[in-house]
């Protein structure tokens, strides 16, 4: 940690291939041997997320069936098309040999990227720690994200 | 360039797309001891600027890297 030169990427996004930019950044610093960390927040979140209906009250539950499913369900950023895009992405990716998200997220994990869950993000969309898959470190807010990124020699938001 | 240099490892990386390549490379790296070279083959036409790139973040050495055709091949000797 104190050898400030780690990397901090702030997830925002819950785009197909927003995320996959941020899990192929976060690999290739942790494969230099840097600390990484991986931030979400907001729509970010759906990523580490292990899809299964979330929320309590009306609106919550609506926002849990409205995102409902985990890192493979989500779509790119654009041509989505109610869902054909994202399985059209997933052909070209398989027919170009290229990582499917999940994989590459477990590469991430393997390779020692620690991923924060966003307190804030979670209690407004109703989703509980429960709904996040286990590898995630606990949930924490601005300072924890600031406190690595001051550490960082290189910060991302995506 | 040497052309005979001596491989304590192979890596076969043919077919990887990144930034898969990069993270065998650092695993393989990680299990030779200081001094030791690892010896690759990729398809992947990134790894030429992506292994110096890696070399020069981690403190390594890349020995060499050359393309013949399809395929590139280089050497990186562990340097800490």
């Amino acid at each position: 940690m104190e050898k400030n030169d780690g990397v901090t990427i702030i997830v925002f996004s819950g785009d197909m291939d927003k995320v996959m930019a941020a899990f192929n950044i976060a690999i290739g610093a942790a494969a230099a041997g840097k600390e990484t960390n991986l931030f979400f927040t907001f729509w970010g979140v759906k990523a580490i997320q292990k899809g299964n209906l979330t929320g309590q009250g009306l609106f919550g539950r609506m926002m849990g069936l409205l995102n409902r499913g985990g890192i493979n369900r989500i779509g790119p950023s654009r041509f989505n098309f109610g869902g054909i895009g994202r399985w059209m992405f997933k052909q070209l990716m398989k027919a170009h040999n290229i990582t499917p998200l999940e994989e590459l997220r477990q590469t991430a994990i393997d390779l020692g990227v620690k991923l924060l869950p966003c307190e804030m993000s979670m209690e407004v969309m109703e989703i509980k720690r429960e709904n996040l898959i286990d590898e995630v470190e606990d949930s924490c807010g601005v300072a924890t994200m600031l406190e690595k990124a001051f550490h960082s020699k290189a910060t991302l938001f995506i | 360039m040497p052309q005979e240099i001596k491989a304590d490892v192979k890596l076969n990386l043919e077919g990887l797309l990144c930034p898969i390549p990069v993270v065998k490379v650092s695993q393989a790296i990680k299990n030779l001891p200081v001094g030791g070279v690892l010896e690759a083959t990729a398809t992947d036409p990134g790894v030429l600027a992506d292994i110096p790139a890696w070399a020069k973040s981690t403190g390594n050495e890349v020995l060499s890297i050359e393309r013949q055709s399809k395929v590139i091949t280089f050497f990186i000797k562990k340097v800490k």
